[in-house]
């Protein structure tokens, strides 16, 4: 078994799928233990009673959790679209913004209060809405996308920009937090285990998917209907269903990283909960060495991505980048990692290099 | 006899396909974005009689503060139609009014250079997204994803503060009142209220017009037309697409600078969340004045109905003193309606062709 998961391991390095992301994460560490010697010390520490791991990593993984959620669905949006969902940071505070609602359905916003003391409906509930809003925004973008063929990042600017407004308008254009202490379980410990929730949330789902998809058929439709379309369907296969199927998913997984980002502050904050978090999926799909125009993809690829992308923001904001100015780094990132994926690029190259060599030689 | 009456009918039937199909056609969107707008306007001018908008002054405000969405909706539109998207403009446009800001108000460089700069500094962006989804056959929403963060991370870069302009040379375009010669009324003090509109409206028509008469006068506007419509077939026919694209990308750049410029006289100020979201206006008026996003077709005068729309919805929101986000709500219905009847049309006119 181990030997065989490290065979297979090898063929993915040496044909370079794999290989990429990887070289990326270790450049990315190397410069983070050189910055912080002490980066990959890992210590149990005593808060309030309870024991909490503490460390640089932890708090990557922690923070990475939401990350590497919605690049699993970004992954599977893309193979099988050729596009992405940009609004599932709209998504994500919507859901949020929605549950906080319930939860406090008839407190909050009643004479100027924006806080919850206690929990309106159970809370087994209020995070089904989450799921359940999550979903719906995914089926509507998938309805668009799949049935009346809108181009995937066009049909979903409508909840890019709508979705957030309707958050605004659930949280009532406040801050609200809920002071209740399982709330923050979700994002932050429960008691009595010292490793973030988040990391769990952030495993299951990328273990329920990887299964789903290795022992299923369904990573080979979803597959074939981002390679061509047209030919899945003549070859049988609903391709609108299964396009239909991976935009519900991104919806239904937005909400849970909608649920953790607001169970990390114990608040929903309508405007910045899940903020410029689109072109962090798209860049962890693509520094995963997923192709951005759909087909083959590989989930191990974006979680490696997503926590690459993490621990560089991280260690920006530790060399006092302020978040304002991170989107500039991020966005060359992007450009340069598509631009080395663009087909146009080694041929242009080549043929510049021919010219110059030419002319040197004519001189 | 069967066989005349036959061939009649056939006739009528024929005839009457291409009038659907011109029926379901895109003119007919902008028909209906124009009806809209007539409709929505004259119940706004009935309802808010008491807060002066029935007056021509409220139609001309609306100009007033929409001039550099005019343009940049029009420059958003040339891309569309030759099947591109470009989704940084808002961001674009904080940079740029973050740079006049800061080269006048910080540095103390003439009025007239900070222009120029800032006219370059739109031409080199514009160029380089182009020769990214041009040369490098790159999709062009990642690119512009991408510069759309670059420039919002750019201007955090140039500093956090907000800057007001008190700039003399700025300031005078920006104050200076053009009046209009009729309309003016007297208000509840006495006083002759005569309309007027600022200098950054005419330039922002006259923009809108040299694009109007580029896109549907020149050969550049035809090759962008044949292009949106059907790339490998422009290319077989010896148009060369690369080039008319990295045109196109860079001209809108410039507009985008121009439109940036005419926001900055209205707002006179430069701020990091200044103009965000104002790539879906862009989007949203291009599309509301049926251009389509699978390019091909489209014109700029729908554009502008557009932009008009969106203001109409604005100015309904703030007079019933409903919050902002209400606005934005209101427009994302008013895309996913349209977005959905383009969608709608462009499948019956394929069957009405067939018929």
């Amino acid at each position: 078994m181990n030997d065989g998961v490290w065979r297979k391991f090898n063929k993915m390095t040496k044909s370079g799928r794999l290989l990429f992301p990887l070289v990326c994460l270790f450049l990315v560490l190397i410069m983070n233990l050189i910055v912080t010697p002490d980066f990959f010390s890992v210590k149990i520490m005593d808060i309030g009673g309870e024991p909490h791991l503490y460390g640089r990593v932890i708090d990557i993984l922690n923070r990475a959790s939401e990350l590497i959620i919605l690049a699993t669905a970004m992954t599977i949006v893309v193979s099988c679209s050729a596009g992405t969902d940009i609004s599932v940071g709209a998504v994500m505070a919507f859901s949020g913004a929605v549950s906080v609602w319930f939860l406090g359905y008839g407190v909050l916003g009643v004479n100027g209060k924006f806080s919850v003391f206690e929990y309106q409906i159970p809370y087994a509930v209020g995070i089904m809405t989450a799921l359940a809003i999550g979903s719906l925004c995914g089926v509507f973008n998938g309805f668009l996308v799949s049935r009346l063929k809108i181009q995937p990042m066009v049909a979903t600017l409508i909840l890019y920009t709508g979705g957030r407004g309707a958050a605004q308008l659930f949280a009532g254009g406040q801050i609200d937090r809920v002071e209740v202490l399982s709330y923050k379980w979700l994002g932050n410990f429960i008691p009595g285990i010292p490793v973030p929730t988040s990391i769990f949330l952030a495993a299951a789902v990328v273990a329920i998917t990887a299964v789903v998809l290795r022992y299923t058929a369904l990573g080979i439709f979803i597959q074939s209907v981002g390679i061509n379309n047209k030919a899945s369907r003549i070859m049988g296969l609903r391709s609108s269903r299964i396009v239909l199927l991976a935009y519900t998913f991104c919806g239904l997984c937005a909400a849970i990283a909608g649920l953790i980002a607001t169970s990390r502050i114990g608040a929903i904050d309508a405007n910045n909960c899940g903020r410029n978090i689109e072109l962090d999926a798209i860049l962890a799909v693509a520094l995963g060495g997923n192709s951005l125009s759909g087909g083959k993809f590989s989930l191990g690829g974006s979680v490696i991505g997503a926590i690459t992308i993490q621990s560089l923001t991280t260690s920006l904001l530790a060399m006092n980048v302020t978040a304002d100015q991170l989107p500039v780094y991020k966005a060359i990132a992007v450009i340069i990692i598509v631009a080395l994926q663009s087909a146009e690029l080694k041929p242009l190259i080549n043929r510049n290099l021919a010219r110059l060599t030419g002319k040197a030689v004519v001189k | 006899m069967t066989e005349s009456a036959n061939k009649f009918l056939f006739a009528i039937k024929s005839g009457w396909n291409s009038v659907k199909a011109k029926f379901y056609g895109n003119n007919f969107l902008l028909l209906i974005t124009v009806v809209l707008f007539i409709i929505m306007y004259t119940i706004e001018m009935f309802v808010f009689k008491s807060i002066n908008y029935d007056k021509l002054q409220h139609f001309l405000d609306m100009l007033n503060s929409n001039a550099g969405l005019i343009v940049i909706a029009s420059g958003m539109t040339m891309v569309l139609i030759i099947g591109g998207i470009d989704i940084s403009v808002g961001s674009q446009v904080a940079m740029y009014c973050m740079m006049l800001a800061v080269m006048m108000e910080r540095q103390n460089i003439n009025f007239y250079v900070a222009i120029t700069i800032v006219f370059i500094t739109g031409i080199v962006f514009g160029f380089v997204q182009g020769w990214l989804i041009s040369y490098l056959k790159l999709q062009p929403f990642i690119v512009t994803l991408a510069g759309m963060f670059f420039a919002r991370g750019m201007t955090a870069v140039i500093t956090a503060d907000t800057i007001s302009i008190r700039n003399a040379d700025f300031a005078a375009i920006a104050n200076k009142k053009l009046i209009i010669p009729f309309g003016s009324y007297i208000n509840k003090k006495g006083m002759t209220l005569e309309p007027f509109i600022h200098p950054n409206v005419v330039l922002a028509i006259a923009g809108l017009i040299v694009i109007y008469i580029l896109l549907s006068r020149t050969r550049f506007g035809r090759n962008v037309y044949a292009i949106g419509g059907g790339e490998q077939s422009s290319m077989l026919m010896g148009l060369n697409v690369r080039l008319t694209k990295l045109i196109v990308y860079t001209l809108n750049g410039l507009l985008v600078a121009f439109g940036a410029f005419l926001f900055c006289l209205n707002s006179s100020a430069g701020n990091v969340e200044q103009a965000r979201g104002f790539e879906m206006n862009a989007v949203a008026a291009a599309v509301i004045g049926g251009t389509p996003l699978t390019g091909g077709v489209g014109n700029v005068i729908g554009s502008f109905a557009g932009v008009m729309i969106q203001e109409t919805i604005n100015s309904f929101v703030r007079a019933m003193s409903m919050s902002s986000w209400w606005a934005m709500i209101f427009i994302a219905a008013l895309l996913a309606l349209f977005i959905i009847l383009q969608s709608v049309f462009a499948a019956m006119r394929k069957k009405a062709r067939k018929g």
